[in-house]
């Protein structure tokens, strides 16, 4: 545990994507299995479970430190595991040393519920702060170190001299403490086998299209098809086994037993979940009530049945297509969607645009269908890369749509935005009152928060808890997909993805859009 | 009379009416104290500016003899009298404990005693006198660091961070962002008493204020302006220090292989040293941590505290709970959050 604490605490204040690899690749060498495994899992964001829950903390420092004065810290430091940190009284030294990672982790593991507030507070009295602040964030499964889990695949295949298409294809097919993985990355074993697992396969990820990219129009070198506002899966069968995955591996069958019960074969399937009446595909909002429900009752399912909209296929019957030209893939995949014959398995239709001027109006027009946010264009010769390859696949979102509105509380940020006012409040005008009509948390550059925040200290009226009151005299342009009526929120209006777009400094206040001119803006 | 009589927030800062007189104003105004020589507290331009002999000198360093129109040096403990002769103000400085000069301001009127605390800390500090407990009415504390996950650890140990950082890595150039007045000379003597001979090389912006604490009696050893190094690359392995701006700066590029170090009591949560792209944050503050804070509010053990600029809500409460009638003074101006830290 000590060295994997020091190893989080380097890896914080280290900027360089080029020293971060190097200090994990020489924790990697120093240190043995099953430790080592076990970080990589933390640092990957693969541990199974958390150790002790959020709330389980806060008991504990509850206990301990005024509740006032621990909000009042929060709010300031931003981040839960840091408050404890500093906070948590601090003990005569022991001189023994910390067990292993690999010891903690086996304990919470194994311990009964009742029994983790007292383990936890052994350690945290045992620990330093900086120790106290590593434990926390391995056992809430949050380390933010600036590690993304693709980097942790480069930097294994680095201490390994692998390709890094290797690690990516056995990633999802070994589990922690990886011993097996590190011993064939060191030449002392061969690689493993993973061909009996249900696996996720790394997903091909688009560019925002710039036009000049696709120009001048070929269209016979581009696939053009809707790009659907749904959430993307991909949808493994093998006979009985079968899974859905979400983008980032998160196996999420159990939300979707509805639709694992529509299909059938041997295949791996990439496509957008959608919610779908009679083959109607319908939009976001009513996905929403699905998501994140661990066990949907039978209602929900008949109310808000889940579809799949196939836009690719990487396998079928245990032959890899990832090598082929997407031209090439299309062909199997009409067949195996043909072959499902459900209403609520759909082929991802292509569409037509002979010229530069049918492609723009395509996407003028693409969402006029609310289920659908813009197109996606893609090579027909581009073969399934994982990523994001440059130049094979474009997403071309819809303009968003813009309000100016007035700001009128803000609340600091959290992680790397600790102790900035960086989520914002605004609102719009119904007569002489302002109606808080959204939030938004980015848009703005590093120069703009600090400008933003210099702001909100500067003009700040009063304080609600962690919420400051401001002036209402900044008026900033805020950008959104789309905006839905909503019995949730005072001005009846909820918009999706807002952001801020521009800050007006120039603009007074009282010129800012109405209420009235946000609503003109859902579409029915 | 009850200091909330004759003392009050005014745009340009706290006034004392009987006395017509400012402390550390924002604005330019006919009468101030200065406490000490932070540029939020010490601004140009006033009419008669009292203060320490040592202020004052500081404040000329920085903006010149003109500052202004007329100062008046104050001895510590010295009493000056203002106001209505049959009527009067008793005005005295007493040390703060902050930086070379910084000090307290005790006044008097009617039989109560209020005490300004100025920027403070308790810990020893070799280039100024230590902090002194005054008996008083009401005591009116600053609050930069008032709230519980500040505690500072001892200079020393931050010094040795530093000193095993330019041992593992002695193909870096360490460059420690400081602020111009107190904390770079703080650092400097730190590393001093750590046995650390070597030159240390400073930024332009630092020259000044150094030259200005050796002509007080305060051996900061040899510093070498960095604008006098030809080949930067013999930087390689040594200390420079440099204004907190000038970190992430283009003047800093000129340096070899940089390995960036801040000392301030802000480098305590992590987030404010990764926002500043800092390797290796030194918790060195010139302020009380929450302990110290607690601790003097006992000491003074006054009537009634009044919290300034800072983190006012949460000294408030505490104070409170510890049986004083307090309340928080919203002074308008100050960075409460900055480099002076």
């Amino acid at each position: 545990m000590q060295a994997f604490s020091n190893l989080l605490e380097q890896l914080y204040y280290t900027s360089s994507h080029n020293a971060k690899a190097a200090l994990i690749i020489d924790y990697l060498t120093q240190t043995p299995d099953p430790d080592r495994g076990w970080a990589i899992a933390a640092i990957a964001g693969t541990l199974r479970f958390d150790f002790f829950k959020r709330n389980t903390i806060k008991q504990l420092i509850l206990e301990r430190v005024d509740p006032v004065l621990f909000d009042m810290s929060y709010e300031y430091v931003g981040e839960m595991s840091e408050t404890v940190a500093h906070l948590w009284p601090e003990s005569e030294k022991q001189d023994q040393p910390l067990p292993l990672l690999s010891e903690i982790i086996d304990q919470f593991a194994s311990a009964s519920r009742q029994s983790v507030p007292s383990i936890l507070a052994g350690y945290l009295n045992s620990m330093d702060a900086a120790q106290r602040w590593a434990l926390i964030k391995l056992g809430t499964r949050g380390l933010r170190v600036g590690v993304s889990a693709r980097s942790i695949k480069q930097i294994l295949a680095r201490y390994g001299d692998k390709p890094v298409e290797e690690i990516e294809r056995l990633w999802h097919g070994v589990a922690p403490p990886y011993t097996e993985l590190l011993a064939w990355l060191e030449g002392k074993a061969e690689a493993p086998d993973i061909s009996d697992q249900i696996t996720f396969s790394p997903v091909m990820l688009s560019h925002p299209l710039a036009i000049e990219d696709v120009l001048p129009w070929q269209c016979k070198q581009w696939q053009v098809e809707h790009k659907f506002d749904g959430i993307r899966v991909q949808l493994v069968i093998q006979g009985e086994d079968k899974a859905l995955f979400s983008r980032n591996a998160d196996d999420i069958s159990h939300t979707f037993p509805d639709l694992l019960e529509q299909v059938s074969g041997e295949a791996v399937i990439d496509g957008e979940l959608l919610v779908m009446h009679d083959g109607n595909v319908a939009p976001f909002n009513d996905l929403q009530q699905r998501l994140n429900k661990k066990k949907p009752s039978k209602k929900l399912m008949q109310t808000h049945p889940a579809g799949l909209i196939a836009y690719d296929i990487l396998k079928l019957d245990n032959n890899s297509l990832v090598d082929l030209p997407l031209s090439k893939r299309r062909t199997y995949l009409l067949d195996w969607v043909k072959e499902q014959s459900s209403q609520r398995i759909k082929l991802s239709d292509t569409l037509n645009a002979e010229s530069e001027e049918a492609l723009r109006s395509l996407h003028q027009h693409a969402s006029d269908d609310l289920a659908v946010e813009g197109l996606m264009l893609k090579r027909v010769d581009s073969i399934y890369t994982p990523g994001r390859p440059k130049g094979q696949w474009y997403k071309w979102k819809r303009d968003p749509k813009l309000v100016d509105a007035v700001i009128m509380y803000a609340q600091r940020g959290h992680g790397k935005r600790s102790s900035y006012y960086s989520d914002f409040t605004f609102g719009a005008w119904q007569g002489e009152k302002l109606l808080p009509i959204g939030k938004a948390y980015s848009g703005f550059t590093d120069e703009e928060l600090k400008k933003l925040d210099n702001w909100v200290r500067r003009n700040s009226m009063g304080r609600f808890g962690p919420v400051r009151e401001v002036k209402k005299e900044l008026v900033v342009e805020v950008a959104f997909d789309a905006v839905h009526p909503s019995t949730r929120h005072k001005s009846g209006v909820a918009m999706r993805f807002p952001r801020i777009n521009r800050i007006r400094w120039d603009k007074p206040a009282s010129e800012a859009d109405t209420l009235d001119n946000v609503m003109d803006l859902i579409e029915r | 009379m009850h200091p909330q009589e004759w003392m009050s927030v005014e745009p340009p800062g706290l006034y004392c009416k009987p006395a017509d007189i400012y402390i550390d104003p924002m604005q330019p105004v006919a009468h101030a104290i200065v406490t000490h020589g932070h540029a939020d507290h010490a601004r140009s331009g006033h009419g008669t500016v009292y203060a320490s002999d040592d202020t004052i000198a500081i404040m000329q360093t920085r903006y010149g003899e003109e500052m202004a129109e007329k100062t008046l040096g104050l001895a510590m403990g010295e009493i000056k009298q203002f106001g209505d002769p049959d009527d009067p103000v008793l005005i005295s400085l007493h040390p703060a404990g902050h930086i070379l000069g910084s000090c307290q301001v005790r006044i008097e009127y009617r039989g109560k005693v209020l005490v300004v605390s100025g920027d403070y800390k308790r810990r020893p500090d070799p280039t100024c006198d230590l902090f002194e407990v005054i008996p008083c009415d009401v005591f009116i504390t600053e609050a930069t660091f008032a709230l519980p996950v500040f505690t500072h650890p001892p200079i020393e140990h931050e010094i040795d961070k530093l000193l095993t950082s330019v041992a593992v890595f002695p193909d870096r150039c360490h460059l420690i962002g400081a602020y111009a007045l107190g904390k770079c000379q703080r650092v400097i003597l730190g590393l001093r008493n750590a046995g650390y001979s070597k030159p240390l090389y400073l930024h332009g912006a630092l020259i000044k204020l150094c030259d200005f604490y050796q002509s007080r009696g305060i051996e900061l050893g040899k510093l070498i302006p960095v604008s006098e190094v030809e080949d930067k690359k013999t930087l390689t392995g040594e200390i420079v220090i440099a204004p907190p701006s000038a970190l992430a700066d283009r003047w800093s590029r000129s340096l070899p292989n940089l390995r960036t170090v801040m000392a301030s009591g802000w480098m305590q949560i992590r987030a404010r040293a990764r926002q500043r792209l800092v390797e290796l944050p030194l918790i060195i503050s010139d302020h009380c941590d929450w302990p110290e804070l607690l601790q003097t509010i006992a000491e003074v053990n006054p009537q009634e505290v009044w919290v300034t600029h800072g983190r006012e809500d949460a000294l408030v409460h505490q104070s409170t709970k510890m049986g004083y009638t307090t309340k928080a003074l919203r002074l308008i101006g100050y960075d409460d959050e900055d480099e002076t830290g």
